[in-house]
C-alpha cells in the first residue's frame, strides 16, 4: 500500500503546472515516477474515483483530480458512494472508521 | 495600535462555486451577512487583515506539513483551484511583508511558527476575501493551521496562537483586522458531503461566542471526528480567534446549514472594541 505516493501524485497534478503538462503529454511516463501498486496505477489511470477514495485518498485532494477528469460535483460524490458499494469501507487514512456508517 | 476587528466565517468552496445550486432563500441571507461583515470590517479602517485559515493541500503536503505557518510575502496569488470550479477569478492579492515579519518574530516568543514567502491561496482564503475585500486592496497576512488530518495541533496551542497574535498586534503601529475561517461540522468532499450536525454546530458556536476557554479546549478530536466529521477539525481556526479575543464575547450574525455548500454557513464577530 502506498497511499502516500498516490496522494503525492494527485497533489502534484492538482498544483504543479509541470506535472499537469506531463499528464497531458506522457501520462504513462508520469505514473512511473511514483511508487504505486498496480491497483493504484490502474485506479489513477481509469480513473476509478471510488476505489481511490476507498484506498484512503483525502477528498480535498481527490475532488480536484475528479474535476480535472471532467467530473461535475454531484457525479464526483456519486462516484465515491459507488466506490464504497463496490469495494467496501475505506481501508486507510483519515476516513477509516471502525463503526462504519 | 492593536486588533481592531475579529470575526469568524465559513470558507466552503461551494459558497462561490456552487451558488447556482443553492436555495436563494438561504443563500442570499448568507451573502448579506458577509456584506454586513465587510461593512463592519471596513468601518474599523484596518491597515491589514490577518486571515487564519485551514488550507487543503494547496501549498502544504505530508512531506513537510507545518502545524502553523504564516505568510511573509509582499503579494500572493489565488485561487490555486480552477477558477470556474471555485467561481472566483485568479488574481494577485497584496501582502504585508514587513508586518508579517514583525508579527512572526513577536509570536515566536510564545508559539513556534513556520513562515512562507510563497503561498498560493486556496478557497480557504479566497472565499472569505471574495466577500470581505472584493477590491483586493487590503494587505493580507495569511495564517494556516493544519486541520486536514492527524497528527493535529492540540486546541490549547491554537488558543495560544490567537493570544500571541493579539499581543504581537498590540506592539504594532498598524490597525489590524483578524478573521478565522473554517467549517464547523462537515464532511467535505466525501460521500457524506452535505451532512451537517446543526445541534453540534450551535452548541459549539454558543461556547465560542461566550468565549470560555475551558469549554472550547474541552473538545476532543476523536469526538469531533465522530460528531462533526473531519471538517470539524477546522474549529482550530475559530478557537484561535477566541484566543485573540480573550475576555470578549461575540455575536452570531448568521448560521444556517446549507447542504449544497457542504457546511453550516457561519458569520460571527467578537466584540473586541
Amino acid at each position: 500500500m502506498s497511499l502516500y505516493s498516490v496522494q503525492k501524485l494527485l497533489f502534484h497534478l492538482n498544483r504543479d503546472p509541470r506535472v499537469r503538462r506531463c499528464f497531458d503529454e506522457d501520462f504513462e511516463g508520469l505514473l512511473t515516477e511514483y511508487e504505486l501498486s498496480q491497483e493504484e496505477r490502474a485506479a489513477v489511470r481509469q480513473p476509478d474515483l471510488g476505489l481511490l477514495y476507498v484506498m484512503g485518498v483525502n477528498g480535498q485532494i481527490l475532488m480536484h483530480y475528479a474535476a480535472l477528469r471532467g467530473y461535475e460535483w454531484r457525479a464526483y460524490i456519486e462516484a465515491l458512494r459507488e466506490g464504497e458499494r463496490r469495494y467496501g469501507p475505506v481501508r486507510a487514512g483519515l476516513y477509516t472508521r471502525a463503526e462504519g456508517r | 495600535m492593536s486588533l481592531v476587528f475579529a470575526g469568524v466565517c465559513s470558507h466552503a468552496p461551494g459558497i462561490t462555486g456552487r451558488k447556482e445550486m443553492a436555495d436563494p432563500t438561504v443563500r442570499d441571507p448568507l451573502y448579506r451577512a458577509f456584506d454586513r461583515m465587510r461593512a463592519a470590517l471596513e468601518a474599523t479602517r484596518p491597515d491589514a487583515l490577518i486571515v487564519i485559515a485551514a488550507e487543503h493541500f494547496a501549498n502544504f503536503f505530508m512531506n513537510n506539513m507545518p502545524a502553523f505557518c504564516v505568510g511573509m510575502a509582499d503579494h500572493y496569488e489565488g485561487p490555486i483551484e480552477d477558477e470556474a470550479w471555485l467561481g472566483i477569478q485568479r488574481r494577485r492579492i497584496p501582502g504585508a511583508e514587513a508586518l508579517s515579519h514583525g508579527l512572526i518574530q513577536e509570536v515566536m516568543n510564545d508559539v513556534d511558527l513556520a513562515y512562507a514567502q510563497e503561498w498560493k491561496f486556496d478557497h480557504g482564503l479566497m472565499v472569505p476575501l471574495h466577500f470581505l475585500t472584493p477590491r483586493y486592496d487590503l494587505p493580507v497576512v495569511p495564517v494556516n493551521i493544519n486541520c486536514q488530518g492527524p497528527p493535529l495541533i492540540p486546541l490549547h496551542r491554537c488558543y495560544a496562537l490567537g493570544r500571541a497574535l493579539k499581543r504581537a498586534c498590540a506592539a504594532r503601529a498598524e490597525r489590524i483586522a483578524l478573521i478565522g475561517t473554517g467549517g464547523i461540522s462537515h464532511w467535505p468532499a466525501t460521500p457524506d458531503s452535505g451532512r451537517i450536525n446543526e445541534a453540534w454546530d450551535r452548541n459549539f458556536l454558543t461556547k465560542l461566542l461566550a468565549n470560555n476557554r475551558e469549554d472550547l479546549l474541552a473538545y476532543r478530536d476523536d469526538e469531533t471526528w465522530r460528531e462533526a466529521g473531519q471538517g470539524g477539525f477546522e474549529i482550530r481556526t475559530f478557537i484561535s480567534v477566541a484566543g485573540a479575543a480573550e475576555g470578549h464575547t461575540g455575536e452570531l450574525w448568521f448560521y444556517a446549514p446549507i447542504p449544497i455548500f457542504a457546511v453550516g454557513c457561519t458569520v460571527a464577530v467578537m466584540n473586541i472594541s
